[in-house]
């Protein structure tokens, strides 16, 4: 009888220690830095390694989910963090995280060669790393066979030769979907005689698609990215979406095979930060690797892996990067204070206009 | 000899209670307690919006009833499978039911790229109708429309039709069904009034297994579905992520929860009323070869028509995967690309230790939900006993409660409560495998416990006479003739916990990254090399599926699995 007990337990153990999955246990390496982060981080191999070296410390990456829920957890674990540094938090999170007050002052010493327009918060509670536009992309080889000039800035979207043309993301489940939101809202404002809301109304009108996330609207959608399959010739995405087209092309490209609709005010500014989390358990460690991802190194190793612009004004731009990049001279502007008070009524209000 | 059996009765009731308490409970209670008092004091106000609109009423009864209409369609289409499968043997049948659980490994953005392939504006279908009737417009609509949702159902949850009612099928003895003929019954008399009664413990599983399915639906919804369609599970997601209202997500969650408590209490009561012991038969007596021409017809075409549902999305990502490269023509040039870190990136995943990682996973979740509800299974079933152990059918709602849960809800209540020694597994890989069995329990509970239950007592009887202890008994009666059932709940372990990704995404987790999610990678950003190398790994992971579920079916321990 006990026997059949002992077993079970046995088999019990055995089938959670199955292979590879040995937990780690007992405390920590004594010198190392958790840093918590969305699944779209990526970053060179070489490029930890210079830390690493530099350091004699161990990096360990902590992937928690896209921003928002990555920002939730922090949240939540504030009184035993999960990491000593969280990067990924940006301009539409910030302010629901410095309200929840989980991050520590840290004013490095390379933050003067990052442009004051990125620095959102004054205490130095978050600092800039990157940044990236969300903006309009539109498939070049179809606006050239159907003999249309594509549209150049978000009023075209509404005239008719432009109907039933444009998907987009909902702003209540995606991130770009929210951010294309908060462009309409910073353009049109939200009083006066034409607000975000009308125009949001005569989108509708003239067939826009709403499609649940970005990978629905560019891969199912979009003709560019289905292949041909979609019906839809211009798409919510990023500013960079064309360089990285490009660097992930099948054969070489001369021009990229999307264009972007930069007109004033017709895109979205996301700025991404790095912050030391409260509780952190090793200050100086937390801060160095800070210094790094803002230091040249890892900033000139953004471009092609992460597709945003460095924040440091010192690092030299990828060729692949540079050459097909676009940035848009004057992106919507709402205050990310704002946006955090207003977002859930903004959406609300679009969710009424669009989907109802 | 009393007291042995309950001895082992009581630590069977108790580990998976303790799993139940440890893993489920108390992550849930935590975050809860969290959102619904996070001062320590009870506020309500948040919850007001909840009351104050009819939209929620809304979203429950659209979940209700497309959960429903989901259900009935997945069991009407997938029963003539099941009958095929449990009556007949031909060529190719391991390879034919292997191919029909692939779908609910996929990740749901893959499967809508395939239903827009084959069903879009511009897909298979819609350009063939344009060219045989000559029109200049797409005839069918299929985007965002409540029919895609209800199809995309029906293609996840075929499967668990056709196994959990298919082997259950199997054992049964055609000779009742034989002797109503023979007093004059016509075939649809003697379905209906010996095989469906008969079937009906192993139907209502599936069923409320299908049904608890679509009623959490998350993923078809929003992908395939579109913004305009939200269920409870969508709504709860919505407002804890995008929100982050804590008290309304909690309510929503609460609410999910009851109803899945509700039901399996109702399902419980029922499964007691219909549930009788049978003669069960070895399926080397019930299965045979299709004879006449008539029974191979049908074979066929039923094996075409749950191909062309099943396989033709499939098939369509297998295709595109060799077609889509620039050298044009059949080419393995994705699959070569997976090999290779071309942009020396930390993140880079090699296929094969997506394999191993998902693989491992798999495994160790197999192992674990196979005990746990070998454990559980014996303990409700309690014919026989008296006591505790004659009450504990109240225990077994508890067991399906992880599928009504939401992965949002439990995800954070993981964050909030398993971060102290000895429990401190945040960010553990173990934790993945604790939530996978989590989801992987309830299947194995469910089909094991109708084969279980309908296990004659005279042959435990009879060996217990014969001096047999209880676990001899248990050993050498019941696990034979459950084994069937046992390799089934298995595969839906192993099928989980290869496909999941939603829960996974939202524990913290280092570097270990399992299939879906390294198709998850290279969809996340454009260019045509990360779409195709995204269908390479879908397909890759759908033939290490396929491998795995026949060798799970394979599976022989002795004479274990051969009934």
């Amino acid at each position: 009888m006990k026997r059949v007990i002992v077993f079970a337990l046995i088999g019990l153990l055995l089938a959670g220690c199955g292979p590879g999955l040995a937990t780690p246990t007992g405390s920590p390496e004594p010198r190392s830095v958790r840093v918590m982060t969305h699944d779209s981080f990526d970053i060179g191999e070489e490029t930890i390694a210079v830390f690493e070296n530099q350091y004699y410390a161990e990096v360990e990456i902590l992937e928690a989910g896209d921003a928002g829920v990555m920002v939730n957890q922090a949240i939540l674990s504030a009184d035993n963090p999960l990491a000593d540094v969280l990067y990924g938090v940006d301009n539409t999170l910030l302010s629901r995280a410095l309200e929840a007050d989980i991050f520590e002052p840290y004013e490095s010493p390379l933050l003067g060669d990052i442009p004051d327009h990125l620095e959102l918060d004054s205490q130095h509670r978050v600092l800039p790393v990157d940044y990236g536009d969300v903006c309009l992309n539109y498939d070049k080889a179809w606006f050239d066979e159907q003999g249309l000039t594509p549209p150049a800035n978000l009023e075209d979207l509404v005239s008719p030769e432009y109907a039933g043309l444009t998907v987009v993301e909902d702003a209540a489940s995606s991130s770009p979907g929210l951010a294309f939101l908060l462009a309409t809202v910073g353009h049109f404002g939200e009083t006066g005689d034409y607000t975000y809301l009308d125009y949001w109304a005569e989108l509708v009108d003239n067939g826009v698609l709403v499609a649940s996330d970005w990978e629905a609207a560019y891969w199912g959608h979009f003709t560019y990215g289905s292949g041909g399959e979609g019906d839809r010739p211009i798409v919510v995405s990023y500013a960079s979406s064309p360089p990285v087209e490009v660097y992930f092309a099948e054969e070489p490209f001369e021009e990229a095979p999307t264009g972007v609709v930069v007109g004033a005010g017709s895109c979205f500014r996301q700025v991404e930060f790095v912050a030391i989390l409260k509780g952190a358990q090793n200050r100086e460690l937390a801060q160095a690797w800070v210094d790094f991802m803002l230091g040249t190194t890892f900033q000139e190793d953004i471009p092609l892996n992460m597709f945003m612009f460095p924040a440091n004004q010192n690092a030299a731009l990828a060729e692949a990067f540079a050459r097909f990049a676009i940035v848009p001279e004057h992106p919507a502007e709402v205050d990310y204070v704002a946006i955090e008070a207003n977002r859930e009524a903004w959406v609300e209000a679009w969710t009424e206009v669009v989907l109802r | 000899m009393q007291d042995a059996g309950r001895c082992l009765l009581l630590a069977s009731c108790l580990l998976p209670l303790v799993f139940l308490l440890l893993f489920y409970f108390y992550p849930l209670v935590s975050i809860l307690t969290l959102s619904f008092a996070p001062n320590g004091r009870l506020s309500l106000i948040p919850l007001e919006k909840l009351f104050g609109t009819p939209r929620y009423l809304q979203i429950l009864w659209f979940t209700t009833w497309q959960a429903a209409l989901s259900t009935l369609l997945t069991v009407g289409l997938a029963l003539p499978g099941a009958y095929l499968f449990a009556r007949y043997d031909f060529p190719g049948k391991s390879l034919i039911q292997a191919l029909t659980t692939i779908p609910f490994v996929l990740p749901t953005i893959v499967v809508a790229l395939a239903f827009t392939a084959l069903l879009g504006p511009r897909g298979l279908l819609n350009t063939g109708l344009m060219q045989l009737l000559g029109l200049d417009r797409p005839p069918l609509n299929l985007q965002h429309t409540l029919a895609i949702i209800l199809l995309a159902h029906v293609f996840y949850n075929y499967t668990l039709v056709l196994r959990i009612v298919g082997a259950y099928w199997a054992n049964l003895d055609p000779r009742l069904e034989e002797a109503a003929r023979m007093l004059g019954a016509n075939r649809w008399r003697a379905f209906r009034e010996v095989t469906l009664p008969l079937l009906a413990p192993a139907l209502s599983a599936a069923a409320l297994l299908v049904f608890i399915f679509c009623f959490t639906s998350f993923g078809v919804i929003l992908v395939l579905g579109g913004p305009r369609f939200a269920t409870l599970e969508v709504e709860i997601y919505r407002q804890t992520i995008h929100y982050l209202n804590l008290p309304l997500a909690a309510a929503l969650s609460v609410i999910q929860i009851l109803f899945t408590f509700a039901l399996m209490a109702v399902y419980t009561r029922l499964q007691a009323r219909v549930q009788r012991p049978l003669e069960l038969r070895s399926r080397q007596v019930t299965q045979r070869r299709p004879q006449r021409r008539r029974e191979w017809l049908l074979v066929w075409i039923n094996v075409g028509l749950m191909l062309a549902l099943l396989t033709t999305p499939l098939a369509a990502l297998v295709g595109r995967s060799l077609t889509l490269s620039a050298t044009g023509g059949v080419s393995l040039d994705f699959y070569r690309q997976l090999f290779r870190n071309t942009r020396d990136s930390a993140f880079y995943v090699p296929p094969l230790a997506a394999v191993r990682n998902s693989v491992g996973f798999a495994l160790a979740t197999v192992a674990l939900s196979v005990v746990l509800g070998l454990m559980a299974a014996a303990v409700l079933d309690n014919r026989g006993e008296t006591g505790f152990f004659g009450k504990t059918r109240f225990l077994d709602p508890l067991f399906m409660l992880p599928l009504g849960t939401s992965a949002v809800t439990l995800g954070l209540g993981y964050i909030v409560a398993l971060d102290e020694p000895p429990l401190n597994l945040r960010a553990s890989p173990l934790l993945v495998v604790l939530a996978h069995t989590l989801v992987a329990l309830p299947f194995v509970v469910r089909s094991v416990l109708p084969a279980l239950r309908a296990i004659h007592p005279h042959l435990r009887e009879a060996a217990r006479v014969l001096g047999a202890s209880p676990y001899r008994v248990w050993r050498e009666v019941d696990l034979p003739i459950v084994a069937r059932a046992v390799l089934v709940g298995a595969v839906f372990a192993f099928t989980i916990s290869m496909g999941e990704f939603g829960a996974t995404s939202l524990i913290a987790r280092p570097e270990r990254p399992t299939m879906p999610i390294a198709i998850y990678r290279f969809l996340g950003r454009p260019g045509a090399a990360n779409y195709g190398q995204a269908l390479a790994m879908s397909t890759l992971l759908m033939l290490v599926c396929t491998l795995g579920f026949i060798a799970i079916e394979r599976f022989r321990v002795g004479e274990v699995g051969e009934f």
